[in-house]
């Protein structure tokens, strides 16, 4: 069974169609890379996958459950997608610990000491555990934003999704945070990364899908997309991103 | 060549941009110092001691001016303040419901009571409600009244403070807490107001001021030796002694009390303008 299995799924700002029937994959254990220029709506599908934009037709099945059924659970099944944003979005108001325990306190019901090992354990993964005490405010982007990651992890999810996870980030920081999506990657977790990080889609993806204008244009393994793209679209967008100086219009 | 001085550098003016801004001000400081001597040698001092700083009326506002007057000022702001800052927040989240008609209800509310002067709000409460619903009666009689209608005005002012200080929460922490699984209510329970009211504590501490002082008010609704407030007991003692100093002195306590929530305003606004 697909960990998220996506059918023809079409989004509409107003008048502005967005996503124009995309059909897409993540298999359960895999890491696939969604890559493309800016306003190809790569954002728009991750963040319709787990319902944070409302499709206006098609279908999404996390795990076996069709999330765009209108009669499905959407907070059950945000439990088990885990999400990371561009701007990190870490409770302002509550300490770093208290940011990994409230969601599992308040919506998987955990006690105290149990969410607060649960955090701790994810913490020290992201390496960020001497940071507990404090508020977000304090601590660097890198560090916020693998905050955020553990934050996600905390709850457990089947399928943890990345959008630009390092977009917003100080190009120094950015090597902290890709290590530790590195990390999660070969543990096993299945994983939909929308990234301009090329060299970490070439090494870490199973699958690369090249979007524009609302379709997959061209999908497969990075050695095929990245590597040897077929299509002309694909072929300019990396000549760009792969070599913004020279870049061939 | 008959202009000799458009060939050669600007003339000098003759006062530097520093120097007349000093004489500038020096006007300034002179004029108002005149003015406060003018108005301090015009007045008749000994009839203003007399009528505004009489000792021995002074001594008769006390101790009721503060165990009763002042008690009871309190007693009315805080418990309006408690009602409007719950109906307040209720009034918010409705306005920025998704379903229309409680936005709806939540604007026509928030018009008619920004809408109308508090005093209009009081006559209504103390002379119509009653005729309305003749032996309906509020819990804690003139207490209960005055907190529900000082609570009605002041709720209509927090419902826009409260709505302001939610929108001014980021979009994300919402999709933050909902991509976590949380409710839309769990949501904005835990995450989203928590954060606005840390946004809206200077206008809400505003607020608690202005209703000090509207809760003046109370005297509409008449009320008794115990029942009294501030401005009405000294403006009764005012009347009994035909001297203003009670009046002075009622003055004097709102400051107590308003003053030092002032300072607390400006230092909440400082430390949040820091933490920018």
């Amino acid at each position: 069974m697909s960990a998220v299995q996506i059918i023809d799924l079409h989004k509409s700002f107003g008048d502005l169609e967005v996503l124009r029937g995309i059909d897409a994959t993540v298999e359960s254990g895999e890491v696939v890379c969604v890559i493309g220029p800016s306003g190809s709506g790569k954002s728009t599908l991750l963040r319709c996958v787990n319902l944070l934009e409302q499709p206006n037709s098609g279908t999404i099945v996390v795990n076996g459950a069709e999330i765009t059924d209108p009669d499905c659970d959407i907070n059950a099944a945000r439990r088990r997608v885990g999400m990371v944003f561009q701007q990190f979005n870490l409770f302002q108001h509550l300490t770093v610990l208290d940011n990994l325990t409230i969601a599992q306190r308040k919506v998987l019901k955990r006690d105290k000491a149990d969410a607060e090992r649960t955090a701790m354990e994810n913490l020290e993964k992201v390496g960020v555990a001497d940071k507990a005490r404090v508020y977000p405010a304090t601590l660097s982007g890198g560090q916020q934003q693998r905050v955020a990651i553990a934050r996600a992890l905390s709850m457990g999810p089947e399928v943890m999704l990345f959008d630009e996870p390092t977009s917003a980030l100080d190009p120094e920081l950015v090597g902290e945070v890709l290590g530790v999506m590195r990390q999660l990657a070969t543990e096993g977790m299945t994983m939909l990364v929308v990234t301009h990080e090329m060299q970490f889609a070439r090494e870490v993806a199973d699958k690369v899908l090249f979007m524009d204008g609302g379709v997959v244009v061209e999908q497969g393994p990075p050695s095929q997309v990245i590597a040897a793209p077929r299509h002309e679209r694909t072929k300019t967008f990396l000549a760009r991103v792969l070599d913004p100086i020279n870049r061939s219009e | 060549m008959s202009h000799g001085q458009e060939a050669g550098p600007a003339p000098r003016a003759r006062l530097s941009p520093r120097k007349r801004q000093r004489i500038s001000r020096g006007v300034q400081y002179a004029v108002f110092a005149a003015v406060v001597v003018a108005v301090a040698l015009a007045a008749d001092w000994k009839a203003v001691v007399e009528n505004f700083a009489d000792l021995d009326v002074a001594k008769e506002a006390f101790p009721e001016l503060i165990t009763i007057a002042l008690k009871n000022t309190v007693i009315y702001t805080l418990s309006a303040y408690v009602v409007g800052f719950v109906l307040g927040l209720v009034v918010a989240l409705m306005r920025l419901s998704s379903i229309a008609v409680y936005r709806g209800v939540a604007l026509a509310y928030i018009e008619v009571f920004r809408g109308l002067p508090a005093l209009v709000v009081f006559l209504i409460f103390g002379f119509g409600l009653p005729v309305a619903f003749p032996g309906m009666k509020f819990p804690f009689d003139q207490y209960g009244t005055v907190a529900v209608a000082l609570g009605l005005v002041a709720s209509a002012y927090m419902a826009e403070t409260f709505r302001a200080g939610i929108q001014a929460v980021p979009r994300g922490q919402m999709e933050a807490a909902r991509s976590l699984g949380m409710s839309h209510t769990r949501a904005m329970v835990s995450i989203i107001i928590p954060q606005a009211l840390r946004i809206v504590i200077p206008p809400l501490t505003n607020e608690l001021i202005l209703l000090f002082k509207d809760s003046s008010l109370v005297f509409v609704l008449g009320v008794t030796s115990l029942t009294t407030e501030l401005s009405k007991f000294g403006g009764d003692l005012a009347t009994e002694y035909a001297d203003s100093t009670p009046l002075v002195l009622a003055g004097a306590a709102y400051l107590v009390i308003t003053l030092p929530l002032g300072y607390v305003v400006r230092r909440l606004e400082a430390k949040q303008q820091k933490a920018r």
